[in-house]
């Protein structure tokens, strides 16, 4: 499980970036910086002398760049996203699952890790069923999920929720080091979907609400700096 | 002798302004909005698949407004379910509202915006706008800028801002003319001006001069309610 979310933090490149030096709510239309030094990044754009911001969200300034860190929105798929998805449909040549964005994702038969007879897909993943897959291609066409990797597959006991997609980061934390907090608290394993769905697995139905709470905690505090100080504390006081 | 104002307002005074953000969990950005006794929500769902297929654009992702006023929102009920008033509503709506959005990035899709008029008093079209402006910022859909609507009036030969009922049936001297008006918060560009009544050119410029000073409180207010929702967590 721990190589599983190494790669995820891979996939969140931005958390090794350095300390921004201000960090101001925003919401669009609104001039974040102005002047000729400023470079328009993520979430915003340049009109004329001035960087404005196109989302509503958390704009920093890291060195010259300027970028808005959206509170809200929707999933948007990428490849390499570890997504959590539900099996909404077989098709003959795989399945077809809901991983909550406007299109699905499409995982072919030949992911399976076993063979797979199929007339009997469904003895291998049947409607309703909740996988971890990664997103292989993102195109016009469709969304292409593989399921070969650690801790990829299908998800069996425990349960899912939903948190916000944009609150995804911030719960894995800089090189996973709030999500491993949570484990090591806890005991439970637990996978995060960059779409925002997390299956929690534990050995006893107390530490899954703890580690539930725990996710849905920090959630709820998007503003807060020092978080993993904080949620050592949280973990002191609930213990 | 200047119009009187039947609740006693001054002339470029708008009524008491309430909003809040995020009040419909389930949806993906949700807000409220209300001039005086008009209660407006708006409810912000997507970018999601769009059915029929042969709507879809691939361009870019569509906006699709549905505003809706309540049967109880108005003294006498109203039947409820669509009408032809409504579905011009909603149309104007989508109108004022897509200049501001950006949708290139969700090809394929559609983002529904739900408005419903809870209570009527008037200039329910222009709330409706500001609420589906702050739901849309909300549901992180990305914006160039906020969209403000206010609605500008003219009884008997008077402007007034922010038309209430009573004003919507004045009919004495020239009578009243109610315009919806909206803009972009940030540009010069309107994005909804529909007149309803008679009004000179000559009156026009300034009827707008007053909508623009309303659109910079309204802004105000916007921008006071998003980032107020977001401070409250730290």
């Amino acid at each position: 499980m721990s190589e599983f979310n190494k790669n995820q933090e891979e996939t969140y490149e931005d958390f090794g970036a350095p300390e921004p030096q201000s960090r101001t709510i925003v919401v669009p239309g609104e001039i974040v910086a102005s002047g000729d030094d400023f470079l328009a990044g993520e979430g915003a754009r340049r009109e004329g002398n001035n960087v404005l911001a196109s989302r509503y969200g958390l704009a920093e300034k890291i060195g010259r760049v300027v970028k808005i860190i959206p509170f809200s929105g929707a999933f948007i798929p990428r490849r390499n996203n570890v997504v959590i998805g539900r099996i909404s449909d077989i098709v003959h040549s795989g399945w077809i699952i809901d991983i909550d964005y406007a299109q699905n994702g499409f995982l072919p038969l030949m992911e399976s890790p076993r063979f797979v007879n199929k007339n009997e897909m469904d003895q291998f993943l049947a409607i309703g069923d909740v996988v971890a897959a990664k997103i292989w291609s993102v195109s016009p066409k469709g969304i292409d999920l593989a399921m070969k990797g650690k801790g990829l597959g299908k998800l069996e006991g425990g349960f899912i929720f939903r948190v916000n997609p944009s609150r995804v980061p911030r719960i894995i934390g800089r090189e996973g080091s709030m999500i491993n907090l949570i484990k090591e608290n806890t005991g439970c394993n637990v996978t995060i979907g960059q779409n925002g769905w997390i299956w929690i697995k534990g050995n006893d139905i107390d530490s899954q609400i703890k580690a539930r709470k725990a996710i849905e905690f920090i959630a709820e505090k998007v503003l807060v700096s020092g978080l993993t100080e904080k949620m050592e504390k949280w973990f002191g006081e609930n213990k | 002798m200047a119009f009187k104002r039947p609740d006693g307002r001054k002339l470029d005074e708008i009524r008491p302004i309430t909003a809040k953000v995020g009040i419909i969990p389930n949806a993906d950005g949700s807000a409220m909005f209300t001039f005086g006794k008009t209660v407006a929500i708006a409810a912000v769902y997507g970018p999601r698949m769009l059915h029929p297929q042969h709507m879809q654009d691939p361009k870019t992702a569509i906006l699709r407004v549905n505003y809706d006023l309540l049967s109880f929102s108005v003294e006498d009920r109203k039947k409820p379910g669509p009408s032809r008033r409504s579905q011009e509503i909603s149309k104007v709506t989508e109108w004022a509202l897509s200049p501001a959005l950006d949708l290139k990035e969700f090809p394929n899709t559609v983002i529904d915006v739900q408005i419903y008029i809870l209570q009527a008093n008037a200039s329910t079209r222009v709330a409706g706008i500001n609420a589906a402006s702050m739901a849309l910022a909300q549901a992180g859909i990305p914006m160039r800028d906020l969209v403000c609507a206010v609605s500008v009036g003219k009884m008997d030969k008077d402007i007034v801002i922010d038309v209430n009922d009573e004003e919507e049936h004045f009919e004495d001297g020239e009578g009243a003319t109610d315009t919806a008006t909206a803009r972009l918060a940030n540009s010069d560009r309107f994005t909804l001006l529909q007149l309803d009544g008679k009004i000179q050119p000559s009156l026009i410029p300034k009827a707008l001069e007053m909508a623009n000073k309303a659109f910079a409180k309204i802004y105000e207010i916007q921008k006071k309610t998003l980032k107020g929702v977001m401070e409250e967590k730290e």
